[in-house]
């Protein structure tokens, strides 16, 4: 076995123990372990993805020397090493970016907490990427769930505890329907890594027997799932989450956490019930209605919000469903689409809430758009990188939200029934996005309603310049040169 | 078809219990009691993982007298799984707490939907 192949669990154990090394720290000093932490995570991963594409084989790495069936297992695959990578850079950014907010909305004895959270958060995102075991996902999920919650009620104000509890709500009614969905299967097959599940599930499937219980353990594990990640009709706990939240964490809720979910969603896909008995089981069809349906209703609850954050949080909720749509068109391109998307969310959505945090500091710490109204005039850099994110999510050719409705376009022409339908979506869905964004945009970059507010620039800090450099870089680069990030993704998913 | 619900009697019972605390974690307005339905819909799942491992007319998995033959006693695993789900929920239903300890200063009640029009007033004169 390669040295490389330790890394995912190293990184893992670096994530737990600095969690604990911050809970005594001074807060500058736990805001630079984190940071160190994410950079630290995101070159062991791309070093064990480099090693992966020079000819190194995915492998299973085997925990506390006990082989399968008992023992737990690390699943090492390209699509696990890039997510994990693309995580740790996108997390590193957000407490980049969102330092001055942070330094605002935080109670400064107990910001070490928060970024011990945000450790937290990162080990839960490696290990739900890395797991070859259904429990294991389970309890990471719920690691992930509380360090969320962590996160997000570090504001304290009434309305972001509220969203806190909602949040722990839905979120424990999800993982609560995942671990019945589990415990099912295990009935049923007596395993829960994966590999073996899958020769259980498959034999089982082929023979005819346990049809119900299998279905109905996927389905609790697909809307458990689902329920976490945001997808409609589960999305109403979003706005407040990702609106009332310090910016940096609603990048990391919105960008990161609810991706670790889908890509669990996507392991169980491949690698428990296999796409050949996923997709024969028609639960790929309730993903993609449910995800269009996403689509529309996100939309158009964003277009009646007058409140810039909340709009915002429901253009996610849209999101979200883009990617479950990608997942129900087909086993290969649909999911290349959904991977893609994965990434293009999870590098655009950070950008815009700390851009429009930066805006509402400009406009003298406004939320709607009316109050916001020029606001683009007094911080270029905020305004630029808003447009920019906005634009993305529109789909303009050369930005990758382009990229990722091309993706899904295609998928659905292979797909045969579903290509009018998907293709109807994507036409409505752009229309409705564009016409949100542009209104936030026309908005932000008109001329400021109040000529007595001073127009010079705002100072901007060196860390958001920073964060919204690499993100802005990130999301054009891959935009325009998209096609090294697509066979990268194809031969990853190949060997899922 | 009875004889069915008998022989599946303890999963029958576990997914009542699991619907049951489902519903009061999801529409209950009173904090404490979601928290109970919460604790309420765990155990069930945790009810119907121990049976899985329960095979009757067996021992707990412990060796004594250098008995090592397994087919003595019950499958362990479960056990297990059971143990590390209490883990979770309890540091769950602890956050939760003290999140209703936080919302019940700050407000005075614990009925959630009351609380959300509080906050949307306070909000409304914020701005």
């Amino acid at each position: 076995m390669n040295f490389a192949c330790n890394l995912p669990l190293f990184c893992m154990v670096l994530c737990l123990l600095c969690a604990v090394i911050s809970s005594v720290l001074h807060s500058t000093a736990a805001r630079r372990l984190t940071l160190c932490l994410a950079g630290a995570v995101m070159s062991m991963n791309l070093y064990l993805l480099i090693w992966l594409l020079r000819g190194g084989q995915s492998t299973s790495y085997m925990m506390g020397h006990y082989p399968h069936p008992w023992g737990n297992e690390i699943r090492i695959g390209i699509v696990e090493a890039l997510f994990s990578a693309a995580f740790a850079l996108i997390l590193g950014l957000c407490v980049a970016g969102g330092r001055t907010q942070l330094l605002r909305d935080l109670n400064e004895k107990k910001t070490n907490l928060y970024y011990a959270a945000l450790d937290l958060v990162l080990v839960s995102l490696q290990a739900l990427c890395y797991t070859n075991d259904l429990f294991t996902g389970y309890v990471f999920i719920e690691i992930g769930t509380i360090a969320a919650c962590g996160i997000l009620m570090i504001r304290q104000i009434g309305r972001t505890t509220l969203a806190a509890v909602r949040y722990m709500i839905f979120s424990l009614i999800g993982s609560g329907l995942f671990m019945l969905g589990i415990i099912f299967l295990y009935a049923v097959t007596g395993h829960l890594l994966m590999p073996n599940l899958r020769q259980a599930v498959e034999t089982l499937w082929d023979s005819g027997s346990y049809r119900l219980p299998l279905l109905t353990a996927l389905c609790l594990q697909v809307i458990g799932l689902g329920i976490k990640s945001g997808l409609f009709p589960f999305h109403f706990w979003m706005p407040d989450t990702y609106g009332y939240a310090t910016p940096a964490s609603a990048g990391v809720l919105s960008g990161l956490v609810s991706k670790g979910y889908i890509l669990l969603l996507l392991k169980i896909v491949y690698d428990v019930y296999g796409t050949r008995v996923f997709y024969a089981s028609g639960v790929q069809n309730l993903l993609y209605i449910f995800g269009i349906l996403g689509m529309i209703a996100g939309s158009v609850s964003a277009m009646r919000e007058d409140d810039l954050f909340r709009m915002i949080a429901y253009s996610s909720a849209a999101q979200i469903g883009y990617i479950y749509m990608g997942i129900g068109i087909s086993p290969a391109f649909g999911i290349l689409g959904a991977l893609f998307h994965i990434l293009t969310h999870a590098l655009t959505k950070p950008a815009i809430f700390l851009a429009a945090a930066q805006l509402s500091d400009a406009a003298g710490g406004g939320r709607d758009l009316e109050t916001l109204q020029g606001a683009a005039h007094r911080d270029h850099l905020a305004g630029a990188a808003f447009a920019l994110g906005a634009l993305n999510m529109i789909g303009l050719p050369m930005t990758m939200g382009f990229i990722s409705k091309y993706l899904f376009a295609d998928a659905a022409f292979h797909a045969g029934g579903k290509l009018i339908p998907t293709l109807l979506a994507l036409a409505l869905s752009t229309i409705l996005n564009t016409f949100y964004f542009m209104r936030a945009l026309i908005r932000l970059f008109n001329r400021p309603l109040d000529s007595a507010v001073e127009r010079v620039p705002m100072r901007t800090q060196v860390s958001y310049t920073v964060a919204a450099s690499v993100f802005g870089v990130a999301n054009l680069a891959i935009g325009i040169f998209a096609q090294p990030m697509l066979s990268l993704l194809s031969q990853g998913l190949e060997q899922f | 078809m009875l004889e069915n619900l008998w022989s599946n009697r303890i999963p029958c019972a576990a997914v009542l219990l699991f619907a049951l605390g489902f519903s009061t974690l999801l529409l209950h307005p009173n904090l404490i009691k979601k928290i109970i339905g919460l604790n309420i819909m765990d155990t069930a799942a945790y009810l119907f993982l121990t049976s899985l491992g329960y095979i009757p007319g067996r021992l707990a998995p412990i060796i004594v007298n250098g008995d090592t033959d397994p087919s003595h006693y019950v499958n362990p695993l479960p056990a297990g799984l059971v143990l590390t789900g209490i883990v979770v929920s309890v540091s769950v239903t602890a956050l939760m707490l003290a999140l209703t300890i936080r919302l019940y200063d700050r407000y005075h009640t614990l009925d959630l939907d009351k609380i959300y029009m509080m906050a949307r007033q306070e909000q409304g004169e914020l701005q």
